[in-house]
């Protein structure tokens, strides 16, 4: 491969979530030896990237800075070397795909399209699969608080009632079915209950 | 008539209040629409969102949905907006010594008088080896025109004199904290968070820049809008009835709480309370002052897009991005605003129409009887503080004539 009149792309990921920029600069390091600045911190954003002189600028769309970024790009266009918006128009389905998933970049004026997109391809991949993760967790984490609610519910029929633990699991699994809800939704309705009317 | 959904992206502002308050209401599902929206942190995201069909319509600054069309910062894709969602609605506010040297006053001060004091505190500055820096939300936006027409007319040099800088709404209140800028043009609640943090004082309500300035619009991408005709002035006529409840100040504390809660602005909402009720606290504990037309929502056709104010927005543009006016781009700036669109969604309600598309903007000075559809409305004061009037038909001759 003769690469070697390209320099080193340098990619900058600016996320206030350091778990997220490090998942993508994980994703990006598959490509040919870029040159990755993570950068987590709105203080200073600006000078940082100045500093860097980045080629692509990866920023997720839920990161405030965006509007402060865009403004310090449009300005930049009168540097030697201005960053556009976004690569050109004829990519316009790689863009929608990292909208979709939930990042926008911003690329030196003047690289060519074939060196953006696999770098985009990847963002993208890597964001999605962020977003798994962190639904899978919290799938995980409702799961892990409905089991606790689920055992103080029975503990409380277990003390007021004075039934064992299967008769009281019996007793909500009962309730939920007649009345259509999860078994859930009824512990929690129990120990709401008893907290109100004052219990421990 | 089944129920038809729109999707309409927003920023956590008290001025997003109409297509809130047409879901919340009801006046929406009247109409045969549910409405949902998508709350972002910055302007870019609310405007990629529309772009790439997140969402159907938007809450949006005016100069950005110009500049979305004219290709300015992305590449052009025309934007359509059928519905001003409020006038004004902003305030300067300023650090709190620098705000007590230039305003000596409990109340609002006098635009001209702040911005003759607000020059000897740049020219001190100046010779003192530094800019004053002012923070705005956005660089398409009415917050950066308006404090720039404010500053130029007050023989003060936005781009040289002083340094203008974007800060995003949430921040101002840091930035003002920690001295990173010494003061902020910037929308409602985020000048009261100022003023409750202590950290600085309103100046001026950009109503008194221009009395009758457009502010936010709600914003398509044309096709969409071509596509969704019906339900979009369905939406209007729900935002229409969404105005008049807003400014019913029976209902201020009721709308106050809805558009505070966590799906929308998820904030104080005493603070939003004031800019509903137009009643601002400018300094730390003081006693609210009353200025009527803080927001206009509502009254004298206040969300009719008139052309002429989107050729206004043209004309700022061309003169702060320094580039050439172009008579084509003023056309397809003017297209942006769709009045057409307005009327065919009100005609048939017997709501105010005016009879003109466009009008010469800052040349009411008194109450004025203008022509509708059908009778007339009267019309109260829009001037510019500075006296100056603008004419559509000669946008080139009054840039010229601009300081």
């Amino acid at each position: 491969m003769l690469q070697c009149n390209m320099r080193v792309m340098k990619i900058a990921i600016v996320d206030e979530s350091a778990a997220r920029a490090s998942i993508i600069e994980e994703g990006l390091a598959e490509l040919d030896n870029p040159e990755i600045h993570i950068l987590t911190d709105r203080q200073g954003l600006l000078a940082r990237i100045e500093q860097i002189g980045p080629d692509i600028v990866l920023i997720d769309l839920g990161n405030p800075s965006r509007d402060v970024l865009e403004e310090y790009f449009s300005v930049s266009r009168v540097l030697s070397r201005p960053i556009a918006m976004f690569v050109d128009e004829s990519d316009d389905e790689s863009i929608a795909a990292s909208i979709d998933a939930g990042v926008s970049s911003y690329v030196v004026d003047g690289l060519s399209a074939n060196r953006i997109k696999p770098i985009l391809d990847l963002a993208v991949k890597r964001f999605n699969a962020f977003a798994r993760l962190q639904s899978d967790l919290a799938e995980a984490k409702g799961k892990l608080a409905e089991r606790e609610t689920i055992d103080r519910a029975k503990r409380i029929l277990m003390d007021s009632k004075g039934v064992s633990e299967p008769e009281a699991y019996a007793e909500l699994r009962r309730k939920a079915m007649s009345s259509s809800k999860r078994i859930a939704e009824i512990a929690e309705a129990v120990v709401t209950a008893h907290d109100l009317i004052g219990g421990d | 008539m089944a129920t038809r959904e729109l999707t309409i992206g927003f920023l956590p502002l008290v001025d997003a209040c109409l297509p809130i308050l047409a879901q919340e209401h009801g006046f929406a599902e009247e109409e045969g629409l549910r409405l949902s929206f998508v709350k972002d942190v910055s302007w870019a995201t609310v405007l990629d969102r529309l772009l790439y069909g997140h969402t159907d319509a938007a809450h949006m600054l005016a100069p950005l949905a110009i500049a979305t069309t004219l290709g300015r910062g992305r590449p052009a894709q025309p934007l359509a907006a059928p519905f001003v969602l409020g006038l004004n609605g902003n305030a300067v506010t300023m650090a709190k010594d620098l705000a007590a040297r230039v305003c000596n006053s409990d109340a609002f001060c006098d635009p001209v008088m702040v911005g003759a004091k607000l020059r000897a505190e740049v020219d001190e500055a100046v010779s003192a080896g530094r800019k004053l820096r002012f923070g705005v939300v956005h660089r398409y936006s009415s917050h950066n025109y308006k404090l720039r027409y404010w500053l130029a007319a007050c023989g003060i040099r936005p781009d040289i004199d002083v340094e203008i800088l974007t800060v995003a709404p949430p921040f101002v209140a840091d930035a003002l904290a920690n001295g990173e800028i010494d003061g902020a043009c910037v929308g409602e609640p985020w000048n009261s968070v100022c003023v409750e943090r202590d950290v600085g004082t309103i100046v001026l309500a950009t109503a008194q820049i221009w009395r009758r300035g457009v502010e936010k619009v709600l914003a398509m991408r044309e096709p969409v809008l071509d596509d969704r005709r019906e339900e979009v002035e369905g939406l209007i006529r729900a935002m229409r009835r969404a105005g008049k409840h807003f400014i019913d100040p029976a209902n201020t504390e009721e709308n106050a709480r809805l558009l505070a809660s966590e799906n929308y602005l998820a904030g104080d909402e005493q603070l939003v309370a004031r800019a509903i009720s137009d009643k601002l606290v400018l300094t730390h504990g003081a006693v609210p002052v009353h200025f009527p037309d803080f927001m206009f929502q509502h009254s004298e056709a206040a969300n009719f897009p008139w052309v002429s104010q989107a050729v206004w927005l043209y004309t700022q543009m061309v003169r702060w991005d320094q580039f050439e006016f172009d008579e084509s781009d003023a056309e397809k700036a003017a297209r942006v605003f769709r009045p057409d669109i307005y009327r065919t969604a009100l005609k048939a309600t017997g709501d105010d129409l005016p009879a003109a598309n466009s009008k010469v903007e800052g040349s009411v000075t008194q109450l004025t009887q203008v022509g509708t559809q059908q009778g007339s409305i009267t019309l109260s004061e829009n001037k510019f503080f500075d006296g100056k009037t603008f004419d559509p038909v000669a946008a080139k001759a009054y840039l010229d004539a601009l300081p």
